[in-house]
């Protein structure tokens, strides 16, 4: 079907917050290769806004035109009333914390912290007061002599949002600053950095390809897909939600249901129920969560309800849940997650609501 | 993990080849250095200090000293003042082109340094190419005589010699250089020039260092460009040495002269190790 | 470190001096090998502005010239020797250095090093004081020792470098799949350092051809190359120097271009010279 010129936006909820800064229509070309196709995005003031996509998605190339290293194709930039795209980086009320954090390694971490001050005015009296809070407020304040070679990783990047925040921007741009952590720390700095950004107060846009990750730390998610925007919602509604079969396929697991709708019945392999959706072809999305065990032998067909008897073929152990693979009668396999429980049964009887069944646009394949 | 045999079979070969030819001569340079020679052109081993009051008491060898590490001196702005910019421009500007610059600015390394310097001799002669262009474009009358048998032209073709040699270590260190802190300086609010200074320039000391040094004390050590173009007022120290090796027959002192030359060298390599050391941040 | 080509970026627009200096620059680096050139074909002799009277007649002269060629083979038995004694020594050297451990380590790489960055009338002078005192005469073979003690720096500064990028897990399978030392150094080490010692080889070659300082001292009868020209030039400059360093040149390119060949196809670009330098003075 046609491509998506306007992504799925869903409205602000709070009608008050006012944007911060306004993405509009940008597009970025390297060479030969279409980056970003027509970005358009409002950063409200304070919120966390995380920019997720699978590699290749161009949420690097976009925070970088944010930042000011890469220029766009075309498109704008407006930031509190001003231009930004015409401005170099270091004239934009903007900070970012790099990848692999790019700590100055010539100088101490203090030095680091300091540098941001020091190039603007170099003779301020309480640049040493404010490294000092940036510092408390990262924890790092034992280390302030020390050269980034000497700390770890984890140490780095806390040095480096400090480097950032203390130059008090209006926007921070985080791009990846977790990937390069191990599993524990990285879970525990995703508590910290969000409420990190709570007492900061200003807008942090960070780029990740954890989908999990965007999950638990977003005010609000938008996922880019090959250059172009699927979806850009809160993350219950993303989630809840999705407008796409990719948006439902990337973030957290689902079973994707192919049905055709004829005179208000939807048929999708042996199943069926009745529908208010228009006749025609349909793609639905399912989350495993939403497939149940049967209760006793409640057999009686309400409409908002679909059973079906599956075998269960595999078991994957999650810990607190499992994610089982059943095979129905037809061949149709769906994925389920259930509470952890012993052995199963081969066959048992499963139901789901028609409710969670979503319908969700078809993602084509892009050029 | 490696056998004793394999350890030995080694070490033993080039080590033996090391001391034989490289510990021992320079063991025999001091021995030299210590005895005298006689009217009658022969060596003799008297073991006496008289070489080394000789070249402390008679000023032509300090002074030769003195200009050669002048001249030395010369060489290595010159060749870090044309390389450095040089390199900068290839890391940071050249863009896909930065390979075949860079193999440009090799290739005259791999020409006979003989060659070279013979070239500038024909260019800068009184009927060389530099000259009677001059004269041709009316821009002078007469030949210019400074420009050949001088320490310029000493300083001249040294510097051309060398440029390309300062130029490595640099564009090394400068290639090294994360271009994500770069973005990261200018991301904090630092121009292109406050990125220069606080971040890419020290962290290309130690390139600097090793390409100046290198320089520094190969032209020290040089007597091809002096002979061809330095004339009477161009004489190095290394010239005098080959004249005591040669027509003015007196090893000993020439061996005294040798030694002071790898005392200094070695001092100057250590100094500057200690100093790249200092200024290296990996 | 993946950050150290940007492409597509940003580009602050370029400085124009820098520009402006680099291209002075490359001027300045190619001027008298272009003199060289031009004047080799010039009828009226090396100097004089403008050259005229296009001639090959100096290099009528050259290749008549039967001193000018042995000196050529000369310089040609000497470099491949050096080449031989240079790698014979150099490898083993390296390999000492990167694996073994042994009393005075340190002092033997430094030393191994020195004549890297000494000046060669050191390295020349001293090695003519053994000569004298072994009552050894000088002659093409001393030349050959004096090259290959010099030049051992540079084959053991590229195996070296060779080694540290090789993968050690792959000498690892080969013992834990039976293979002895010897063969494991044959069969899996050595192919492995094809190329640094294929680059060594054609850099110590060109560096022995040009070579004088050291040969300078150790010389007897025979010439090589440029002592040859040295002589001359002592006697009188004539346009025939400028053919034959012509010639030197067109072979110096065609080394240089195989050379960057070879380096291009082992790794990214190369820095061996510069290995060269910062190892020499370093010591590392």
């Amino acid at each position: 079907m046609g491509t998506t010129t306007r992504p799925a936006e869903s409205e602000l909820t709070t009608p008050a917050i006012t944007s911060l800064l306004s993405v509009r229509n940008i597009a970025k070309t390297f060479g030969k290769n279409v980056v970003l196709r027509d970005i358009s995005l409002e950063v409200a003031e304070g919120e966390f806004l995380t920019i997720l996509g699978e590699s290749g998605s161009g949420k690097t190339t976009l925070l970088r035109i944010i930042a000011g290293f890469e220029s766009a194709t075309s498109g704008e930039l407006w930031m509190g009333g001003e231009h930004l795209d015409r401005l170099p980086p270091y004239k934009r009320r903007v900070n970012t914390v790099f990848q692999h954090y790019a700590l100055f390694p010539h100088l101490t971490v203090e030095e680091n912290v300091a540098y941001g001050l020091r190039v603007a005015r170099p003779a301020e009296a309480d640049i040493d007061s404010r490294v000092e809070q940036a510092l408390a407020r990262v924890k790092m304040t034992t280390h302030a002599k020390a050269k980034p070679s000497r700390i770890s990783g984890g140490q780095q990047q806390r040095v480096a949002l400090a480097r950032a925040l203390v130059k008090r921007p209006k926007m921070l741009l985080l791009d990846e600053p977790l990937s390069a952590l191990d599993a524990n720390l990285r879970r525990q700095m995703q508590l910290e950095l969000k409420s990190l950004q709570r007492e900061v107060g200003i807008s942090f846009v960070f780029v990740t390809h954890d989908q999990e990750e965007a999950m638990v730390m977003s005010d609000r998610i938008a996922l880019l897909r090959m250059g172009e925007l699927e979806q850009v919602a809160t993350p219950r509604e993303i989630y809840s939600r999705p407008a796409t079969a990719y948006t439902a396929q990337f973030i957290g697991h689902t079973n994707l249901l192919r049905g055709e709708v004829r005179s208000g019945i939807l048929r999708c392999n042996s199943l069926s129920w009745k529908t208010s959706l228009p006749d025609g072809s349909i793609l639905l999305s399912l989350r495993p969560e939403s497939i149940r065990l049967q209760r006793g032998a409640l057999k009686s067909f309400s409409d908002d309800t679909v059973a079906f008897r599956a075998k269960v073929k595999q078991k994957a152990f999650h810990g607190a849940t499992e994610l089982l693979q059943v095979e129905c009668t037809d061949g149709l396999t769906l994925s389920v997650r259930t509470a952890s429980q012993g052995e199963l049964r081969d066959e048992l009887e499963w139901e789901f609501q028609t409710r969670d069944a979503m319908p969700v646009r078809e993602s084509p394949e892009r050029l | 993990m490696f056998s004793r045999a394999y350890r030995s079979s080694v070490t033993v070969p080039p080590l033996t080849w090391v001391v034989v030819f490289l510990v021992v001569p320079y063991f025999l340079m001091f021995c030299y250095s210590f005895w005298s020679v006689s009217q009658s052109q022969i060596i003799v081993h008297s073991w006496n200090l008289d070489n080394y009051r000789e070249l402390l008491r008679v000023p032509v060898y300090w002074q030769t000293l003195l200009r050669s590490m002048w001249i030395a001196a010369r060489v290595t702005l010159f060749s870090l003042v044309l390389g450095y910019p040089l390199a900068y421009f290839l890391s940071f500007y050249a863009g896909t082109r930065k390979d075949l610059y860079y193999q440009l600015v090799i290739i005259p390394l791999w020409v006979s340094y003989l060659v070279r310097a013979y070239a500038w001799k024909t260019i800068l002669g009184s009927e060389g190419v530099l000259n009677t262009l001059l004269q041709y474009l009316h821009l002078t009358k007469h030949p210019l005589e400074f420009l050949l048998y001088s320490p310029f032209a000493v300083v001249l073709t040294l510097t051309h010699i060398y440029t390309p040699f300062t130029f490595l270590p640099i564009y090394a260190a400068l290639e090294h250089i994360p271009r994500n802190l770069v973005e990261a300086s200018q991301d904090l609010g630092a121009s292109p020039q406050q990125t220069f200074w606080r971040v890419i320039f020290p962290l290309s000391i130690p390139g600097v260092l090793a390409g100046a040094t290198f320089a520094f004390v190969l032209s020290l050590g040089d007597f091809l460009a002096p002979a061809l173009l330095g004339g009477p007022s161009g004489i190095m120290i290394s010239n005098i040495v080959v004249s005591l090796f040669g027509a003015a027959y007196n090893w000993p002192l020439g061996a005294a002269i040798s030694l002071c030359m790898l005392v200094l060298v070695v001092s100057l390599l250590f100094v500057s190790e200690r100093l790249e050391k200092k200024w290296s941040f990996s | 470190m993946e950050f150290l080509v940007s492409e597509g970026t940003r580009k602050d627009s370029q400085p124009n001096w820098l520009f402006a200096h680099a291209v002075a620059v490359f001027f300045f680096l190619y001027l008298p090998i272009a003199v060289l050139i031009v004047y080799s074909f010039n009828g009226s002799g090396v100097g004089g502005f403008p050259p005229r009277d296009l001639t090959l007649a100096w290099y009528r002269t050259l290749f008549a010239d039967s001193a000018i060629w042995e000196s050529v083979v000369n310089s040609l038995l000497v470099a491949a020797a050096a080449v031989v004694i240079a790698l014979g020594l150099g490898i083993p050297a390296a390999l000492a250095l990167d694996r073994a451990q042994f009393p005075g380590k340190a002092v033997f790489r430094r030393l191994v090093l020195l004549p890297l960055i000494l000046p060669g009338i050191i390295t020349g002078l001293s090695l003519l004081m053994l000569f004298a005192r072994s009552q050894i005469n000088l002659s093409l073979l001393t030349i050959v020792i004096g090259h290959g003690t010099a030049l051992i720096s540079v084959a053991t500064t590229e195996v070296f470098a060779g080694l540290q990028k090789f993968d050690r897990a792959q000498e690892e399978a080969s013992l834990d799949l039976g293979a002895n030392y010897w063969q494991t150094f044959w069969r899996v080490t050595l192919p492995n350092l094809k190329l640094s010692i294929i680059g060594a080889a054609l850099l110590i070659f060109t560096l022995s051809m040009d070579e004088i300082a050291v040969s300078f001292f150790l010389i007897g009868r025979d010439n090589t190359l440029p002592l040859e020209i040295w002589g001359r030039l002592r006697r009188g400059i004539t346009p025939e120097i400028n053919a034959i360093s012509t010639i030197i040149f067109g072979f110096s390119l065609v080394a240089i271009v195989l050379w960057y060949r070879l380096r291009a196809r082992g790794e990214g670009s190369s820095e061996i010279a510069t290995e060269l330098i910062e190892t020499a003075v370093q010591g590392d």
